[in-house]
């Protein structure tokens, strides 16, 4: 026990452990916020998973063609919503099982992903990094959060956006009315299917974003397994959250931190059990749901379809 | 309040709209023509074709994208049948893969008919496995002893992981939703744990290479009993996940306590007026379809098509999902849940030969999830058509 704690003073003390956590924190960021929007609106949206993969695959093969981030970056952002597509039209227009879809679609894109990847094989490489004068060079933090790609500094505006368009906006107050009450604000006029579509668009962008900078920024070279299940651990960042953005974000940190230190420790040369460790997060996770079972309230029709006259 | 979620979630089509698969396309009475029998026919009549043109368009679309890869369609797809149903011995293979997927989609039925939303088979499975071989690698004694005991310790393992779910959502009010899925990566982390560990899963040094992280293999006689019928060799377990889906239906559709189960699916506060303890009921559907999930693990193990008869990382290799799946897919009707396992595990078999003819194997993951896809669609046209007849004749009533 000495050992752990003195080992996690090691890592709070090493430059590399902040950049490595912080990676994973922003990739799981940018996923998590767009998952958190689609919650809001009771959508528990599975397929962020394809999201993601679907986003880094089309990115690394936009850079292919074209060498050039952004075009990526736009590469990546309209796979991620052709995924959502498949998933609001399926689950809030035909109102087919919205599990059933979220976990066809993360078997299909990653049939897909890999078979295309065995063919088109595309070529990338690591983005540049830019650093921000003064920020980066604050001690610890600095080259972690502003000597960074420019698809990094992607979260910094993207976060108040959906903050603002959740809780600023009248589209954001109806998104969440349908996730609390679909009944009463189908009554009260508004498109509860509609609104929900249009959250898992929204996911479907930022996961698009979080697969680009996923490919280009953090790995530098697509793969099957990039992904690896980590959207899962997006959208369990959002039940961590208790539904909240801010929960949300803290989630996404810790859980970034808990990923990175399997890889850390080792390299600083303790010897912890990754796997463990790796499970912390989600033991806290269930724990906590299950002590603030009073304070902490879902959505209220989260995973619940809307069809109008049923209840 | 209403964190439980009613069984019209999850199966609109199959509790509201019952006449999809009661009247099997085919059984079109030509020589009961009622008054009404034309128009059903025709409607039959409908349903076969709207089926047909969505899995038509899947095939057709993966067919494209083969072709567009340069690949040859069709010798992908008689490569999938050669590896699943055509080639020698490929139907024992293929039917060794679908009990595990049937069994787990059978938890999953009665799960779902009792309006929860169990979606962690995967990891039940994978507690159930664990479990399952601790105790088939430990226990000695006479081999059909242990075949039994360790396939009660999975079916103990998937029902205790379940059990996490059950009781934080009677007692605590968490939605089991949530959990199922988080338990998930814990199970599969905490089983990676007891691989890594020799006082619980990992096999002794001697028997494996360096840093290798398996289990001990099970004893050649505490394994599942190969049958071989017409040159197709695969475990008995395969009759016994058959004889299990007969009684899950059975006891869902002809017993009092398969009623209050699906009553309460149905919907929980009528339920309760009437007398059945959502708590009792709820717990003891979560439990089961975890303890199906774990049987499946325990299966897995013992019936040797899936890891050689050993615990590896990565063991449930999405049997788990894909059990999930076949029971949503199946919309939760025993035959169809049948049929559907054993064309997942065609395409899972069949995937196995595509290499062959030079095109990469998870083209198959991509059939079977435009598969998934083009089946979603035309049950749920009919029922929102349906709907909107009703909501029509309502409004015009009034």
């Amino acid at each position: 026990m000495g050992s752990f704690l003195s080992s996690i003073g090691d890592v709070l003390t090493s430059e590399a452990a902040y950049i490595n956590a912080f990676t994973f924190a922003v990739f799981l960021a940018f996923g998590a916020t767009g998952e958190w929007v689609a919650e809001r609106s009771g959508t528990l949206n599975i397929s962020v998973e394809a999201m993601y993969l679907a986003g880094a695959f089309a990115a690394a093969v936009g850079y292919d063609s074209s060498q050039s981030e952004l075009v990526a970056l736009g590469f990546g952002v309209v796979a991620g919503l052709l995924v959502a597509l498949v998933q609001a039209q399926m689950s809030h227009r035909l109102v087919a099982n919205q599990f059933v879809v979220g976990l066809t679609l993360n078997i299909l894109v990653l049939g897909l992903a890999s078979f295309l990847a065995s063919e088109l094989d595309p070529v990338t490489e690591k983005s540049d990094t830019i650093p921000i004068p003064l920020l980066s060079e604050l001690p610890l933090i600095g080259a972690a959060l502003f000597d960074r790609s420019w698809l990094f500094y992607l979260i910094y505006p993207l976060v108040p956006l959906c903050w603002w368009l959740v809780y600023r906006t009248r589209w954001g107050l109806e998104l969440r009315a349908v996730g609390e009450n679909p009944q009463s604000s189908d009554v009260s006029g508004i498109d509860v299917n509609k609104r929900r579509r249009q959250g898992i668009y929204i996911s479907g962008i930022t996961c698009g974003m979080g697969g680009t900078f996923l490919v280009l920024a953090a790995v530098g070279q697509f793969e099957d397994s990039i992904v690896g299940g980590r959207g899962f651990i997006a959208l369990i960042a959002v039940i961590f959250g208790g539904w909240t953005l801010r929960g949300t974000l803290a989630g996404c940190l810790l859980f970034g931190a808990v990923l990175s230190f399997r890889l850390s420790l080792p390299a600083l040369g303790y010897d912890v059990n990754g796997d463990l460790l790796a499970s912390l997060p989600f033991v806290v996770t269930i724990i906590a749901m299950s002590v603030f079972a009073k304070r902490v309230r879902p959505p209220q029709a989260l995973a619940q379809p809307f069809i109008r006259g049923l209840k | 309040m209403s964190t439980g979620f009613e069984s019209a979630d999850i199966d609109h089509g199959a509790a509201s709209s019952p006449d999809l698969f009661e009247h099997p396309p085919g059984t079109g009475a030509a020589g009961r023509l009622g008054p009404h029998g034309l128009a059903r026919l025709v409607s039959a009549a409908e349903v076969v074709g709207l089926y047909a043109v969505c899995i038509l368009a899947a095939l057709g679309l993966s067919a494209l994208i083969i072709e567009l890869t340069g690949g040859d369609a069709m010798a992908v797809f008689n490569a999938l049948l050669d590896g699943s149903i055509r080639g020698p011995g490929r139907i024992g293979e293929t039917l060794g893969v679908a009990a595990p997927i049937l069994i787990v989609a059978l938890g999953a039925i009665i799960s779902n008919r009792a309006g929860l939303v169990n979606i962690g088979q995967e990891g039940q499975l994978f507690i159930g496995a664990a479990f399952a071989t601790y105790v088939g690698t430990r226990m000695g004694g006479p081999g059909p002893l242990v075949i039994l005991a360790l396939l009660v310790a999975s079916v103990i393992g998937g029902a205790l992981w379940a059990g996490i779910a059950a009781a934080l959502k009677y007692r605590r009010n968490v939605p089991e939703v949530l959990t199922t899925l988080l338990l998930v990566t814990v199970a599969a982390q905490l089983s990676g744990f007891g691989l890594k560990n020799q006082w619980l899963l990992l096999a002794p040094p001697e028997g494996r290479a360096n840093r290798q992280q398996i289990s001990a293999q099970l004893d050649a006689d505490t394994r599942i009993p190969i049958v071989d019928v017409f040159g197709n060799e695969f475990p008995i377990s395969v009759f016994f996940a058959l004889a299990a889906a007969l009684l899950v239906g059975f006891v869902l559709a002809r017993t009092v306590w398969g009623f209050r189960l699906r009553a309460l699916g149905h919907n929980q506060r009528t339920a309760q007026r009437a007398g059945v303890a959502a708590a009792r009921y709820g717990s003891a559907a979560l439990l089961i379809g975890g303890g199906f999930a774990g049987l499946a693990g325990g299966v897995m193990l013992a019936g040797g098509d899936f890891g050689n008869y050993t615990l590896v990382p990565g063991f449930p290799a999405e049997i788990g999902w894909t059990g999930l799946l076949v029971a949503l897919v199946g919309r939760q009707r025993i035959s169809a849940t049948i049929l559907v396992a054993f064309v997942f595990a065609c395409l899972r078999t069949g995937s196995g030969f595509v290499a062959a003819t030079g095109v990469e194997r998870r083209i198959a993951d991509v059939v079977q999830g435009l598969l998934v896809l083009a089946l979603l669609i035309p049950p749920a046209l009919l029922f929102l058509r349906q709907r909107r007849r009703a909501m029509a004749a309502l409004e015009g009533r009034t």
